[in-house]
């Protein structure tokens, strides 16, 4: 029960991102309006993103330093959730996008190139197209050993080149999305001090659902790999 | 713990050996690179054949498609003539290297000459495009300077991801699904940037032009950081 406090507070944290998300007062900006709600969700989703892929690439230097295998399979899940989360960060941006800059005469899908230019779209997207290379790789050597060492390489180097493209490339190129100068969200003047007490706790209660997912699935493969070696 | 005894004595010796071993290393590429002149002539005939074939497609593009073909024909012929370096190596070859050198030095050394073979073919891809395509370019001494710079980010990435991908023992396909997204934020701005070039009235932003090289150098010390885990077999 006492190592299971963190999952409580994520549950409680989520329940009052939903309700005080939804039922709080937020100040209405033009074309914004009340979509501005959807901040407790899309801006959580990338910060859980960046954050499960550096626990991964701790882990894969934690490999490194020690070969044991309990990090090659840490560093494996939190990228696959990591993943995920930037999936999900982008299911909840074109439900937003498709609110405050789509062209309302034009249907989504005849203005999604040009929308899809976005710098901080194509930063995010070269971010997964890295981790999905990392599990094309990952899953292309048969050899155990040989594959975590390979793959955490790769990972490092991934990570490092990830860096780049999602923080320096978006602040260079013009672009639509807010947070250009800066962190998105988390400048004084991006976001209403009334906003900040559901975003912040809306940040850590998603992130900790996100670890909570990848520890389920640590512990499953975990199991699988036991049953192997038997 | 990772490299052999030799290996490790190699890195307490002093610069002047390892400054040996790496101009030994390399002049070992460069001697293998003229004796087997087929792999140097086929990635000549490579870009040749290439920039034909763009010629036949399409005559005159006008700057913006010049630009994008350029780069994207920069990257396939810096597959092509960077996927060989590690490849090329047999098992006990590696083996051998293993034994007599350190992996710093073996990675740098590969590091230089495929800098020097990229910047070579960039330069007469550089040429070729100019003749058979037109040439676009407003100030040419800086896009020759960003054609250096781009062929030499694009040889420094691809000589490490070709290390990986020798190491899991794959083709060369697997270089390409790992590089491009590696490499596509070099690519975007180096795009950027010959943009500025091809613009009269367009400077070209110095600040970028360093975020550049300090891609570079975070590479090459991730490279020699990271190779020795791989060298290992």
């Amino acid at each position: 029960m006492y190592k299971s406090w963190w999952k409580i507070v994520s549950v409680i944290l989520l329940v009052y991102t939903f309700t005080a998300g939804i039922l709080t007062e937020v100040p209405r900006l033009p074309a914004l309006q009340e979509t501005i709600r959807n901040l407790y969700f899309h801006v959580c989703m990338w910060f859980a993103m960046m954050i499960l892929f550096t626990i991964s690439v701790v882990n894969a230097v934690r490999y490194l330093r020690t070969f044991n295998h309990k990090y090659d399979i840490y560093a494996r899940q939190y990228a696959v959730v990591g993943i995920v989360m930037g999936i999900l960060g982008y299911v909840t941006g074109a439900i937003w996008m498709s609110y405050t800059w789509a062209d309302p005469n034009n249907p989504a899908f005849e203005s999604f190139s040009a929308l899809a230019r976005e710098p901080k779209l194509i930063g995010a997207a070269i971010g997964l197209l890295i981790y999905f290379a990392y599990l094309v790789l990952r899953d292309s050597i048969n050899d155990m050993d040989k594959r975590a060492r390979i793959s955490a390489v790769y990972n490092i180097f991934a990570y490092a080149m990830l860096f780049p493209s999602i923080w320096i490339l978006p602040r260079i190129l013009p672009s639509l999305h807010p947070g250009r100068e800066g962190n998105p969200a988390l400048n004084t003047s991006d976001i209403d001090s009334s906003m900040r007490i559901v975003f912040y706790p809306a940040v850590i209660g998603w992130t900790l659902l996100a670890v909570w997912i990848t520890t389920i699935k640590i512990r499953l493969s975990l199991l699988k790999e036991k049953k192997m070696m038997q | 713990m990772l490299m052999n005894p030799v290996a490790g004595n190699a890195i307490t010796k002093n610069n002047m050996t390892a400054f040996r071993q790496i101009y030994t290393l390399f002049k070992k590429d460069l001697l293998l690179e003229v004796r087997q002149q087929y792999s140097f002539y086929g990635i000549l005939l490579y870009i040749g054949a290439t920039i034909f074939v763009l010629y036949m497609a399409i005559n005159e593009p006008e700057a913006k498609v010049w630009n994008g073909l350029f780069w994207v024909i920069q990257l396939f012929i810096c597959i092509n003539a960077v996927a060989k370096s590690f490849l090329q190596e047999s098992r006990g070859r590696m083996l051998y290297f293993y034994s007599i050198a350190s992996p710093r030095d073996f990675v740098l050394a590969k590091l230089m000459f495929n800098s020097l073979l990229m910047l070579a073919m960039s330069m007469l891809s550089l040429l070729l495009f100019s003749l058979f395509l037109g040439s676009p370019i407003n100030k040419v001494g800086p896009f020759v300077g960003l054609v250096l710079l781009g062929g030499w980010s694009l040889s420094l990435v691809f000589t490490f991801l070709a290390a990986i991908a020798a190491k899991a023992q794959q083709n060369a396909a697997i270089m390409a699904v790992l590089g491009f997204p590696i490499i596509l934020p070099q690519l975007l701005l180096l795009m950027r940037l010959s943009n500025a070039a091809f613009a009269p009235l367009l400077t070209i932003p110095l600040n970028t032009v360093l975020l550049l090289v300090a891609l570079d150098i975070m590479v090459i010390l991730l490279a020699v950081i990271l190779f020795p885990f791989l060298w290992k077999d």
